[in-house]
């Protein structure tokens, strides 16, 4: 891997942002908008609810950190989408740049842009809406690693996705945030969900994150094996998305996809 | 021994039967031929010959079905990488992304190709291109000409030993055409660069290669010094041998 090739994914991005607010606000207007609904509701939640339990930390701060999981997911496919929008692809990959530097740097890109995002959220969830991230202890930086792995194992797959079925494919990809959430118990125990949705929640390591949150705040113990075997899964999410992107641009290459790409299919 | 060793290394691309299927469509059969430093070779023939689809395969974006290219001595199937950091493109239908300034995008590709000194090469290839005035305009504001020069300074950035040029004039004026004609040229002959050039301007090939390869459906049908070429074939210019080529290339593979 050659740094200065991985340094000139990152700086495309950067002068796509730098001079285009049509990128820079959604970067903060979703998450802004989902801490302050969020925020309100569960406001409402604590005045209207008998038991005195506190709903901010449970419900506003895991929707902060999906909302970062999401953050962090597009970061990597909003960042390929550039070069679908303005057919760059055959530009790119006519040049020395290895794919481990691309996905490097749409990695890279990713963790800027979503630390953009959990910066504002932050700001927004503490200072209007109380919420007190020490209430999570030192389990709050594992939490933000599983998550982080598993958006990025995420983002790439989805780019891998677009990259086989072409620029219309990127209308499959929004939704899947919203498809997995369900699964991930965002915002309510896996113990909720029927079993075969539990089973595939057994997949996600998003639902250990969750589940593991709620754990804290009801003062049940967090079984650190169960969040380090969650890490682990998303790693191995990771490799599998690494290799599933990796055959997709072997087939691209094989079937002349990459020079043909607004085609979006030559089979 | 010492000639054939000079000449090995005077070889910039090494094509060997190089060939492309496509289910049961061959867009390339077996495909042979050399660009030496310093040498401007025309690929040339109608529509669907594959032209494009030779240099999609050598520029790495194409994986061939069987045979091999070499780069200065490397195999781009096994280093690619290493291939291609020589090597660069200029094609007309792959313009550089209009969202971005000139200046930024050859700082992009500059970086890609791993340039030394790049800003000094980046204000170099504006000034020789006549691009100073566009630095800081997006290359989507720029007309087709002016974004063709943009994609030549862009391939010329890492001054390659390969260079491919696919239909690199066709939207300039013929006024432009002709500078740009001159400065690959002196490029080519100044340098260590061999271009690999394909146009459906016969006037430009005659004025620019030094030898061409005519393909047709897939294959190189002739071979030769442009200018030597129509009167070895009984044709009174190179336009009328590659129309015959386009039309009854079967009369040119009996004769």
């Amino acid at each position: 891997m050659t740094f200065h090739r991985i340094a000139a994914i990152v700086l495309r991005q950067y002068y796509l942002l730098r001079g285009s607010p049509a990128r820079v606000v959604p970067m903060f207007a979703w998450v802004a908008i989902d801490m302050v609904l969020w925020g309100f509701l569960t406001r409402y939640l604590n005045s209207v609810a008998a038991s005195g339990f506190n709903f901010v930390p449970a419900l506003l701060g895991a929707v902060l950190l999906w909302d970062f999981f999401i953050r962090v997911m597009q970061g990597v496919t909003t960042a390929f989408f550039e070069e679908v929008w303005s057919r760059n692809f055959l530009n790119f990959f006519a040049t020395p740049l290895a794919l481990p530097e691309y996905v490097a740097g749409l990695v890279l890109t990713s963790i800027a842009t979503s630390a953009l995002g959990l910066v504002a959220m932050l700001l927004l969830a503490t200072t209007i809406f109380g919420l007190n991230f020490l209430t999570y202890g030192v389990l709050l930086v594992p939490f933000l690693l599983v998550l982080f792995l598993f958006g990025i194992a995420l983002g790439v797959t989805a780019t891998a996705i677009v990259l086989r079925f072409g620029p219309a494919a990127e209308w499959f990809i929004w939704p899947i945030p919203a498809l997995i959430s369900p699964f991930a118990g965002v915002l309510y125990p896996l113990a909720t969900l029927p079993v075969w949705m539990q089973a595939v929640s057994r997949l996600l390591p998003p639902a250990y994150v969750f589940e593991s949150l709620r754990a804290i705040l009801a003062g049940r113990p967090v079984s650190i094996a169960v969040l380090a075997a969650s890490g682990a899964l998303a790693a191995v999410d990771i490799l599998l998305a690494g290799w599933f992107f990796a055959h997709i641009y072997r087939h691209a290459v094989r079937t002349g996809l990459i020079a043909r790409y607004s085609a979006e299919t030559l089979s | 021994m010492e000639n054939l060793r000079s000449m090995e290394t005077a070889i910039v691309l090494s094509v060997t039967g190089l060939r492309k299927q496509y289910g049961g469509v061959l867009a390339v059969d077996d495909v042979s031929f050399e660009v030496r430093r310093k040498e401007i070779v025309g690929l040339l023939g109608p529509n669907g010959a594959g032209k494009t689809t030779t240099i999609s395969m050598i520029l790495g974006v194409l994986e061939p079905t069987a045979g091999g290219i070499r780069i200065e001595g490397s195999d781009l199937a096994t280093n690619r990488s290493h291939a291609l950091e020589r090597t660069n493109f200029a094609a007309a239908y792959t313009p550089l992304p209009g969202n971005l300034t000139v200046a930024q995008n050859l700082r992009i590709f500059g970086l890609l190709y791993g340039v030394r000194n790049l800003a000094e090469r980046i204000d170099t290839l504006l000034r020789q291109f006549d691009l100073e005035g566009f630095r800081d305009v997006k290359c989507g504001a720029l007309s087709s000409g002016e974004q063709t020069r943009v994609s030549l300074a862009k391939a010329m950035l890492n001054a390659p030993n390969l260079l491919l040029l696919d239909e690199p004039t066709a939207s300039l004026d013929p006024a432009t055409a002709r500078d740009i004609r001159a400065r690959i040229r002196e490029f080519a002959a100044e340098g260590h660069t061999g271009v690999l050039w394909t146009s459906h301007n016969m006037y430009e090939v005659e004025e620019v290669c030094d030898r061409v390869l005519f393909l047709s459906h897939g294959k190189i049908l002739l071979a030769g010094d442009p200018r030597q070429l129509p009167s070895d074939y009984g044709k009174d210019n190179l336009e009328e041998l590659f129309i015959t080529v386009a039309r009854e290339p079967l009369t040119l593979e009996q004769a």
